[in-house]
């Protein structure tokens, strides 16, 4: 496997060029830059799943986990005490304590950057580690599909690329890898006493009704009755078997809530957040290689801190019990759970009208939550300024998020891409190409 | 001995065909309601090629298949649409022995049929807004605008190409020039490649380098620029000067071009002569794939000399009708509609193995995802939504409008998507994958998409007003729009049953009566 050039970039590097810029590189030629370093051990990949947990909009890191009590009230407004963690020095936003009390199973990151603050090319970089360009490349979870699903044994009873429920659309697809490796979006909401995911279950359609239509078509098969030995139709009835194994099969029964215990479902939440992370965990269990939680409504401009005490218990209670019943279940070991948007938020709070009390974009500085499949625990990388403005420390950039991942599940982020086009493209850019990077998060992934 | 053969072959074709007819109707009866006992319309030219090869085969034609079966099949293959239940009735109830024929030439002159011809080739001239192809919405727009004039107008198919391959001028203005521009690459070779696939069907990559050379050399003189409009680009003819430029013709021939002569031109003159057996060879076995299911040379566009027809002959006398003709689409059509091969049941007389490649039955297809989308949306009534990599007015489709009249191949939908839609990228016609997967199974039988256009449907809800009291009346009704074609005893006799109970059909039961009809084969598939 050939190592991948940022994998060898120091810090001291990282900031000569970006320094330098890019004529400093083509100065020192694309290799001569890197070339000096003795390769660091490869970190052990050990992760077979990822749980992507999506805070669609942007959530504010100054309220998550990136508290800045002393900034004053025009950053905290009325969030203004962090909670202390189960790790002495790491505090985090207030209306987190059951996650505070996990903080030994997952690692904060308070110094992602990438400047953009448009949802659409900051959600795409945050899940491709590239910039849009006329290329559309796929998200992570639709690589992960290539390289682990289908075309490489995975033979489970659901597609290997799961979205809860709603897909983000085109940014955060298949890209030019093709409709065989986008995300399965199952639609319906997990919380409802029926879980009418896409396509396996009918809102309103009764089992004995199903049964009956069926039986129905099967009598009006006429053309199946008369050309019995048509190629064409026997490979008909294989699409439908394995159609069925999803309707009926094992598929329904991991969608189906109800045989879990109603105490854990409590934990995780009644709701629809909640219940997704539950919905996760029962993929990861079924071998499902990555699950994407896509949880709306991050996009605060209005009413932000109305919103953040509906939404931060939910999202606080969701992942924390997520975290820990895979930490019960053995599962953390190899499942990467992380946590982010596509963007921060604007640390100011911008009180004046129209807003009122609300946050905007804001792509300078960020954080995420990491965690399992060889990711430490208990860990701060990098840090923001005294208001989180700016990144102080250790600029990490979605690249370097994207290809720890990447690694930890034995994928190398230099690979080409296979695709049908031909494209000679490696999943996350080179080096000396696309966005700038920071090296991958060494300090939190184990050997 | 050979030759000898095949004029015996064509002296006692239809004396073979008489006999075989015999014979099959010593055997089994024909399968109701697909199949009849009789042939209505003698045999052709197509036919007697045709019947000499299976007979040199030992193989059998199939049955006549029945008129049900023909409106269908000619509506979805030629229009790309499903006949109404008013035009089914009008055609069964028909008395006209060459009612099959009349047929033909009343849905050749529908506007559908452009329709569906420009779809089919904007799939191979690979028209799209976006990535790989970049030709952007206002070319591809006036683009496909021109694609589906001349078959309107039924251009004949030399000039169609002629005026592919000579443009000269803006992309908005002049649509043809947009040939040279909806390819991969701005390089001779790749002019070359595009040019050899669209009107040779041949990947030049199997072709001997002096040809390839020679072709990118008559295309090395074609130059792009832009112009002050947003995206307008002009095609011309490189005007630097340029010495004689001598190359070699794919037939191996060579010409010298003068410096002051269009090489494009001499390329095309070559090309469209009548002697030049490639052009209308290409064509008119493009035209028989998409009616009967598979090039008589197999890939369509893959003529190499490995790479042999299943039955020369047969390709052979369509190529000279279409010279033949002035190069008339339209009858070009006519011909093989007519033809008793095209008519055939899609039941094997015997099943064997070469029954597929020499056409002694019609092949079972699935419909192409445009076409059953189509269907859907005319059987219940609705529209469906599109989106576009990059903005366009071009995605808001009103309601109503087909989808098979899309322009541009970047503007899609899930579903599209999910049934096979080709991308557009390289203009071949395995592009389009209209194989069924599991996924497509499972969005006919249960997706949302296609329950709410069933409970939904106003289409469904009028016919269950005006059959309240005729159960009967109701699932013929059913039958019609969704089969084209009434029940059989025993599929009334099912349906009756599934609505049966107290006062008028509950509409959930119509509901599931229209989604088994939706989900049977016969609805999915060109049968």
């Amino acid at each position: 496997m050939q190592t991948p050039h940022e994998q060898r970039l120091t810090r001291r590097e990282v900031l000569q060029r970006g320094l330098a810029g890019a004529a400093g590189v083509a100065l020192l030629g694309p290799r001569g830059l890197w070339a000096q370093d003795a390769p660091p051990a490869t970190p052990t990949p050990r992760a077979t799943a990822v749980i992507q947990v999506w805070l669609w909009g942007g959530a504010c890191h100054l309220d998550t986990f990136d508290p800045k009590p002393d900034a004053g009230a025009d950053y905290c407004g009325p969030l203004a005490s962090p909670v202390a963690s189960n790790v002495d020095g790491i505090r985090i936003g207030e209306l987190l304590p059951q996650l505070a009390r996990q903080a030994d199973k997952y690692s904060l990151i308070r110094s992602l950057t990438h400047g953009i603050n448009a949802h659409e090319t900051a959600a795409y970089l945050v899940q491709t580690g590239r910039q849009t360009d006329r290329l559309v490349f796929p998200s992570a979870g639709a690589v992960v599909s290539a390289l682990r699903g289908y075309d490489h044994g995975y033979r489970g009873p659901v597609p290997p690329y799961i979205v809860l429920t709603q897909p983000q659309g085109r940014f955060s697809e298949a890209g030019f890898l093709g409709p065989r490796y986008k995300p399965f979006a199952t639609g319906g909401d997990p919380n409802q006493a029926r879980f009418a995911v896409e396509g396996l279950v009918q809102p309103g359609l009764t089992d004995e009704r199903q049964q009956r239509r069926r039986a129905l078509l099967r009598a009006l098969d006429t053309l199946g009755a008369a050309l019995a030995d048509e190629p064409q139709f026997e490979h008909f009835a294989a699409c439908e078997r394995q159609a069925d194994e999803l309707i009926y099969g094992a598929a329904r029964r991991i969608f189906d809530l109800s045989s879990e215990p109603a105490e854990l479902r409590d934990r995780y939440g009644r709701n629809t957040f909640g219940q997704c992370c539950l919905v996760a965990r029962r993929l990861v269990e079924a071998g499902v290689p990555y699950v994407t939680i896509n949880s709306p409504g991050w996009d605060t401009h209005k009413q932000h801190f109305q919103a953040m005490r509906r939404k931060l218990p939910e999202l606080d209670q969701g992942l924390a019990t997520l975290l820990a019943d895979l930490a019960d279940r053995g599962l953390l070991e190899r499942t990467i759970v992380w946590c982010c948007g596509e963007f921060g938020r604007t640390p100011r709070v911008q009180w004046e009208p129209p807003w009122n009390g609300g946050r905007g974009h804001f792509g300078a500085c960020f954080s995420a939550l990491v965690a399992g499949g060889g990711f430490k625990g208990g860990h701060v990388v990098g840090a923001s300024d005294a208001r989180g403005e700016r990144v102080a420390q250790r600029p990490v950039y979605p690249r370097d998020l994207l290809g720890s991942i990447y690694t930890l599940l034995g994928i190398d982020p230099q690979q080409r891409l296979p695709n049908a086009r031909g494209l000679d493209v490696p999943i996350l850019p080179s080096p000396e190409d696309g966005p700038k990077g920071g090296g991958l998060l060494r300090e939190i992934m184990d050997a | 001995m050979e030759t000898m053969n095949r004029v015996a072959g064509r002296i006692t074709a239809y004396a073979v065909l008489t006999a075989l007819g015999a014979a099959a109707a010593a055997r089994a009866q024909p399968v109701l309601p697909f199949e009849q006992a009789d042939w209505t319309s003698p045999p052709n030219a197509i036919d007697e090629a045709v019947l000499s090869r299976l007979r040199a085969e030992q193989l059998e034609p199939a049955r006549p298949c029945s008129d049900a079966v023909f409106i269908r099949r000619v509506y979805l293959d030629v229009l790309g649409t499903l006949p109404t239940a008013a035009e089914v009735e009008a055609f069964l109830g028909d008395a006209a022995p060459d009612k099959r024929a009349a047929l033909v030439d009343a849905v050749l002159a529908r506007p559908e049929y452009a329709d569906y011809a420009a779809l089919r080739w904007c799939d191979i001239l690979r028209v799209k807004a976006e990535f790989p192809i970049n030709l952007w919405p206002n070319a591809v727009q006036a683009y496909h605008r021109w694609v589906r004039d001349a078959f309107a107008r039924n251009m004949p198919y030399d000039q169609f190409a002629r005026a592919l391959l000579t443009s000269s001028g803006s992309n908005f203005r002049v649509p043809p020039v947009n040939f040279y521009r909806a390819i991969q690459g701005r390089e001779p070779a790749a002019r070359a490649a595009a040019v050899a696939l669209t009107f040779l069907g041949a990947r030049i990559e199997t072709w001997p380098t002096e040809r390839r050379a020679g072709l990118e050399a008559l295309l090395s003189r074609v130059a792009y620029k832009t112009t002050a409009e947003w995206k307008e680009e002009i095609v011309f003819l490189d005007p630097a000067p340029a010495g004689p430029l001598e190359a070699v013709l794919p037939d191996g021939s060579t010409v010298c071009v003068p410096p002051d002569t269009d090489p494009r031109r001499v390329l095309a003159d070559w090309l469209i002569r009548p002697d030049n057996p490639w052009f209308a060879r290409a064509a008119v076995n493009r035209v028989w794939a998409w009616l009967l299911g598979r090039g008589i040379v197999h890939e369509p566009d893959d003529f190499r000399p490995d790479n042999p027809a299943s039955n020369p002959e047969l390709l052979t006398v369509l190529e000279r009708e279409f010279v033949a003709t002035g190069y008339d689409l339209r009858q070009l059509h006519r011909l093989i509609l007519n033809s008793r091969t095209y008519q055939q049941s899609a039941h094997p007389a015997r099943p064997a193995a070469r029954v597929a490649e020499l056409f002694a039955h019609y092949p079972v297809r699935r419909l192409d995802a445009e076409v059953l989308i189509d269907a859907l949306c005319q059987v219940f009534g609705g529209g469906e939504s599109y989106t576009s990599p990059i903005p366009e007015p071009f995605t808001i489709i009103p309601e109503g409008q087909r989808t098979i009249t899309l322009a541009d191949g970047s503007i899609t939908s899930p579903f599209l998507e999910l049934f096979g839609r080709p991308p557009r990228d390289t203009g071949l016609m395995s592009e389009r994958n209209n194989q069924l997967t599991a996924a497509q199974r499972m969005h006919l039988l249960n997706s949302s998409h296609v329950q709410k256009r069933i409970e939904g449907s106003a289409r469904l809800r009028d016919l269950l007003a005006r059959h309240r009291a005729d159960r009967a009346g109701l699932v013929r009704a059913l039958y019609l729009t969704l089969l084209s074609r009434p029940p059989t005893s025993a599929e009334l006799a099912a349906a009756t049953a599934y609505l049966a109970g107290r006062g008028a059909p509950s509409r959930a039961d119509v509901n599931d009566l229209a989604w088994a009809l939706v989900n049977t084969k016969e609805f999915l598939y060109r049968h």
